[in-house]
């Protein structure tokens, strides 16, 4: 793929935008995988947040496909047999280790917390890992 | 009321800066995870300009009493480093770099309505569905032995 720096660098605020709306008027950490497991750990009290930050996130992505729908590749990338392996690999990660790209990535590294930084980095480093095999298994080697 | 407000317009914008940032695209952040490919450091500056952005927001929010708009804030407050964050992370990791998927594209993706993002979403809810059933937060499962236990913890704001 090529680099392409100023979208990226747009894209990238609006996300740490998105964040600062939920940490400076809520007072909660915009972490995907912490929000949408939160859900489906019931019954809690705090579901309505939840559901609506969520309802937010698919109704952006209509945004996106009404807009720029060459954004949301539909085409099969990856078997779907590894794909659900993957589902299920982030699935159970974000959980035990209590976040993802956005709420260790992004929130957690934003407040200099050592937990993010290291999930962080150890996240990278597997994923890295994960893609150079799969890549190669596929025939992608370039 | 607001602050339902408040997560549906967050909600938004994370997918529009998803989307424009070109990480909805699996193929753009395996060109960042797989370094031996044609590498493309996009996804670097997706989270450096996200960090940039939201790290002022976090400093205000370190010396502020409350949130605008809530009670209080509800953070992480941790910082010992334990098998579980490693693990997990790791195990995030991997199937991230297999798929181009983490949790947020994943969902956005769902839109798109392609068998990619469909399989990817109902097997990370199955994941976590698991993780929360089989295994459970530490606080979690320290409270588990006694029945009353859910009865004197009332749901946490």
């Amino acid at each position: 793929m090529t680099f392409t720096p100023i979208s990226a660098s747009i894209g990238g605020a609006l996300i740490g935008a998105s964040a600062s709306l939920m940490l400076v008027l809520n007072g909660r950490v915009a972490g995907i995988s912490g929000i949408l497991g939160g859900l489906l750990r019931l019954p809690r009290g705090d579901t309505s947040w939840r559901a609506s930050f969520l309802a937010g996130l698919l109704v952006g992505g209509v945004l996106l496909a009404l807009i720029s729908p060459q954004v949301l590749p539909t085409a099969n990338r990856t078997p779907t047999a590894l794909t659900v392996v993957a589902g299920l690999l982030v699935g159970f990660g974000t959980q035990l280790g209590s976040g993802c790209t956005s709420g260790h990535g992004i929130c957690g590294i934003s407040r200099f917390s050592t937990r993010s930084i290291v999930a962080t980095v150890t996240f990278v480093a597997t994923g890295g890992l994960a893609a150079f095999i799969v890549q190669r298994l596929l025939g992608r080697a370039s | 009321m607001r602050q339902l407000l408040v997560s549906f317009v967050s909600g938004v914008v994370f997918a529009l800066g998803l989307g424009i940032s070109g990480m909805t695209n699996p193929a753009k952040v395996i060109g960042f995870l797989d370094v031996t490919g044609a590498w493309d450091p996009s996804l670097a500056l997706v989270m450096g300009s996200g960090i940039g952005v939201h790290f002022l927001f976090a400093r205000w929010s370190k010396r502020a009493k409350r949130p605008l708009w809530a009670d209080a804030f509800v953070l992480p407050k941790r910082s010992d480093i334990d098998w579980r964050l490693l693990g997990g992370a790791a195990l995030f990791g991997l199937g991230w770099g297999t798929a181009g998927y983490c949790p947020g594209p994943g969902l956005v993706s769902l839109v798109g309505i392609s068998t990619g993002a469909l399989a990817f979403c109902a097997s990370m809810i199955t994941g976590m569905v698991a993780f929360h059933v089989f295994v459970g937060a530490p606080r979690e499962r320290a409270t588990s032995g006694s029945a009353t236990a859910a009865h004197s913890h009332p749901a946490r704001r």
